[in-house]
Parts: structure tokens; C-alpha cells; sequence
């Protein structure tokens, strides 16, 4: 009869308690991000696409058309185009695409570039209805940055 | 032309109590929602209006739009009518439920009877449904709900008994009369009768959530095992009305509450009595129902009735015969 009692009175404090968690959660601050109106910040280590790193000195690109990272891809995504051009030291580039569709995000290209030219992006909210929408020009791309 | 005053009473009162159980059955989805979140620390719905206000009345159109499928091999006649059966009682207890002291639409001598033999067309409603439904997973659910009904029927029925005896009236408009001037005098904390008063309360707010189908004893929908139960092959409003049904019920049932045990209309401190503290009363109740569901996990079926048999019945007996007794000596 005691244990009976005594059971009774533990089970129904328990269901107190509990009722307790729930109600100081209910009045903490929500802990959810509403996505589309805000953001977190990404993780430095994030790797979306690959993308060209602008040089603070000259504000354009560091890459020196060596061609190693379209070697290094294992999927053929990066094409690597440049010109030699009169007074200026090495080749200059102009086309750097990259086809988004293959890759994988192995990152060998970022490792393999030797004037660490490419980097990954922090995009990660891609959206488009066709395969030629991830066939990204990097170069423009850097321009239209720089702008 | 000369209308009869009763007669334009009596619509007004209609329309009144409809639109009363309508819009508390929308927005209390809502308030659901929003404090269902707010437990888990999420936003709830936010998007539709200002704090998701339009939310009940988008998923109402929502439902509306959504063709009334009848599948073939159910009962044409019982499918159709047990929606009609879970609503029509809810909307048919508002009729005696006192708000205040002048506001309700018929005061019945026998209002304390009328509301539960109201509340338990409800369970007859969703048997129907499910038998009607000739699905496997309905048929289990009714009859789990009739067997959690009949055993959750006695403690809180042993219970209404037991206040009946304190009070020597079943009018509900004359309980919450004799409960006025404070919270020491309502009857969750009338120790001369029985010193165990809140503990009738308890038992009775248990009770009324295990009538309403509420979680922790949402045996009728539970939906890890029976998909939704009894509501499996209703689609568009007819499930839509069954879910007002329910929050109908949640509401009469906190109503009867805030009646039986917390005073009705009267103020704790004796101040300013009214309708808004049957309303403030009422749905604090509905909040802790809420606040309940969104606490505790389901309990397993036998879990349930265990909980009524052993513990609930024999403690409102008890209640009882201490009750009379005490009433008999003092």
C-alpha cells in the first residue's frame, strides 16, 4: 500500500518536472535560423565550387597559366586558356572554365596550384534549370567581383 | 411584424456558439503550432500574415479545395455521418456552458448531465467512422477508443459525482454561483468537503484529456502504429471536421474544468468578475493541454488503462467515500 502510494506521488512529480523542462524552453529564445531571411556564416573550410583568388596587389588574377590544375583534375572540368602578350612577364589568362556538372569537389586543383590562384567558393545556394547554368567562366566571374 | 425577442435571442445565440467553436477550433491549431515550437525552440508558423495568424484560415481553404474521396467497400451512410457525429455534440455543449454570469444561451437545470452525455456521442462518432471505414487500421483504433473511453468515463464521471454531492446541483450556472469571492472559495480548494479536492481536479483534467483523445493518450491516432487511425480514409474536410471536432472538445472540456473546479467567471481576488476570467481560465487549461501533448511521449495501451483501473478509479472512489463522509459528520 505504502509503495503504491509512494509510487503514485514519485510518478506524478516526475510528470511535473517535465512539464518544467518544456515551459523554460518555451520562454528561452529560439536557437533556429529562419534561412531565407538569414544566414549563418560558412565554415572557412567549406568547399563549393572552385573559384580565382584576386591579388591584393594588382587586383587581378595570380594565375600564371601553368596548366597544372587542369592536369591535376581528375574529371577534365577545368580548361585553362592564355595568351603571351607584348611587355607583360608570362602568359596572361583569358579563359579559365571550369564545368561545375563533373565536378567533384576533390580539390587537387586548389592543391596542385603553385601561386595559390584558386580556392573554393563559399556558394552553396546554386540553383538552375540547365546544365549550361554550372558551366561557369571564372575569369568573368573575378571581374565581375572586382567591379 | 412583430418578432418574438426569443427568437432573435435563440439565433443570436446560433450563430454565436458556432462561430465561437469555429474559430477556436482554427486557432487553436494555430496556438498549437506556435507553442509546439516555442517548446522546441523553433519559430512555428510565420510566413502567412503577421506571426502566421492566416495560417488556420489558408489550411482551411486548403482542405475545402481538396476532393472528398469515398472509397469503394466503405459504409456509404456511416462514413459520412460520423464527422457530423464528433462536431454536432461539441457545438450542442456550448449551449449550456455559462460564460459569465448572464451570457449563455440556455441555463439547464441538468446542464452537468446534458454536456456528458453530449461529450459521449463523440467516442460513438469516431466508432462509426472507423467501422464505416473498413479499414484495418481504423477498426483497431476504435476499438481502442472505446475501451480507453469506457475506462477514462468512470474516474471522471466518480468525480463529477463527487462535486454533484458537494454542491447539490447539476445547474452549472448555480455551481459557479456558489464558488464566487476568491480563489479560496472555488472548488479545487474546498478542503471542508474533502481535503483531497485537488486531486479530483487532477483526475478530472486527466480524464479529460484521455475523452479528448489528447497526447499522452492519443490512442485514436497514433500515428507510428495506425497510420491515423480512425480518420485513415477521410480526406479533405471530412478529416477537416473531425480535427475541429476534437479541438471542440479540448475546449468544452477545459470550460467544464474551469466550471467545476477554478469558479467560472469569478475573479481570484474577488475583483471584477466576468467573462474575461472564464476566458483567461479557460484557456490557460487549453495552453497546459497543449503544453502536455508537447511534454510527454505516448503512453503503450496498457500503460493507459492501467493508469485508470488501478490508480484513477480507485482514488476517485476513495475521494468519494471520504467525501460523503465528510459531508455526513461536518
Amino acid at each position: 500500500m505504502i509503495d503504491y502510494l509512494r509510487e503514485i506521488i514519485s510518478g506524478t512529480w516526475s510528470l511535473f518536472v517535465g512539464l518544467g523542462i518544456t515551459i523554460r524552453y518555451f520562454f528561452q529564445p529560439v536557437v533556429t535560423v529562419q534561412y531565407p531571411y538569414q544566414t549563418l556564416p560558412m565554415t572557412p573550410r567549406f568547399r563549393g565550387h572552385i573559384e580565382l583568388v584576386k591579388d591584393e596587389e594588382t587586383g587581378e588574377t595570380r594565375c600564371i597559366v601553368c596548366g597544372m590544375c587542369q592536369k591535376a583534375c581528375p574529371s577534365n572540368c577545368i580548361t585553362v586558356n592564355g595568351e603571351k602578350r607584348e611587355g607583360v612577364k608570362g602568359k596572361v589568362l583569358t579563359e579559365y572554365r571550369l564545368d561545375f556538372t563533373k565536378c567533384s569537389l576533390c580539390g587537387l586543383c586548389v592543391e596542385s596550384c603553385t601561386p595559390k590562384a584558386i580556392t573554393f567558393s563559399k556558394d552553396y545556394n546554386l540553383a538552375g534549370v540547365r546544365k549550361e547554368a554550372y558551366i561557369f567562366d571564372l575569369k568573368k566571374r573575378l571581374e565581375a567581383k572586382n567591379r | 411584424m412583430h418578432v418574438d425577442p426569443e427568437i432573435i435571442r435563440l439565433l443570436a445565440f446560433l450563430i454565436g456558439v458556432i462561430a465561437f467553436a469555429a474559430l477556436n477550433a482554427a486557432y487553436l491549431v494555430w496556438l498549437e503550432r506556435k507553442e509546439a515550437g516555442h517548446i522546441q525552440r523553433r519559430i512555428g508558423p510565420k510566413e502567412v500574415g503577421p506571426f502566421g495568424l492566416l495560417q488556420p484560415l489558408v489550411d482551411g481553404i486548403k482542405l475545402m479545395t481538396k476532393q472528398l474521396i469515398v472509397p469503394a467497400g466503405v459504409d456509404p451512410v456511416l462514413f459520412r455521418i460520423a464527422p457530423i457525429l464528433v462536431m454536432v455534440p461539441a457545438i450542442m455543449s456550448f449551449v449550456t456552458i455559462p460564460f459569465s454570469e448572464t451570457l449563455v444561451a440556455r441555463n439547464l437545470d441538468i446542464g452537468l448531465l446534458a454536456i456528458f452525455a453530449f461529450a459521449s456521442v463523440n467516442v460513438l462518432g469516431l466508432l462509426l467512422g472507423a467501422w464505416g471505414s473498413r479499414n484495418k487500421y481504423a477498426v483497431i483504433s476504435a476499438a481502442r477508443v472505446v475501451s480507453q473511453n469506457v475506462a477514462y468515463e468512470i474516474p471522471m464521471l466518480v468525480t463529477v459525482v463527487t462535486l454533484v454531492m458537494i454542491t447539490g446541483t447539476m445547474n452549472l450556472h448555480n455551481i459557479v454561483m456558489q464558488q464566487q469571492g476568491g480563489f479560496w472559495h472555488w472548488n479545487i480548494f474546498n478542503f471542508s468537503a474533502s481535503p483531497l479536492m485537488p486531486v479530483a481536479f487532477l483526475i478530472f483534467f486527466v480524464c479529460m484529456l484521455a475523452e479528448t483523445n489528447r497526447a499522452p493518450f492519443d490512442m485514436a491516432e497514433a500515428e507510428s502504429e495506425l497510420v491515423a487511425g480512425a480518420f485513415t480514409e477521410y480526406s479533405g474536410m471530412g478529416f477537416g471536421v473531425f480535427f475541429m471536432g476534437e479541438y471542440a472538445n479540448i475546449v468544452i472540456g477545459a470550460s467544464m474544468a474551469t466550471i467545476l473546479f477554478l469558479g467560472g467567471w469569478d475573479c481570484p481576488f474577488g475583483l471584477f468578475p466576468g467573462v474575461h476570467w472564464f476566458l483567461i481560465k479557460m484557456y490557460f487549461l487549453i495552453f497546459t493541454v497543449i503544453w502536455i501533448r508537447w511534454t510527454y511521449p505516448r503512453t503503450t495501451f496498457y500503460g493507459l488503462l492501467n493508469l485508470s483501473w488501478k490508480i484513477l478509479i480507485p482514488i476517485s472512489f476513495f475521494n468519494l467515500i471520504l467525501t460523503s463522509a465528510m459531508l455526513k459528520v461536518f
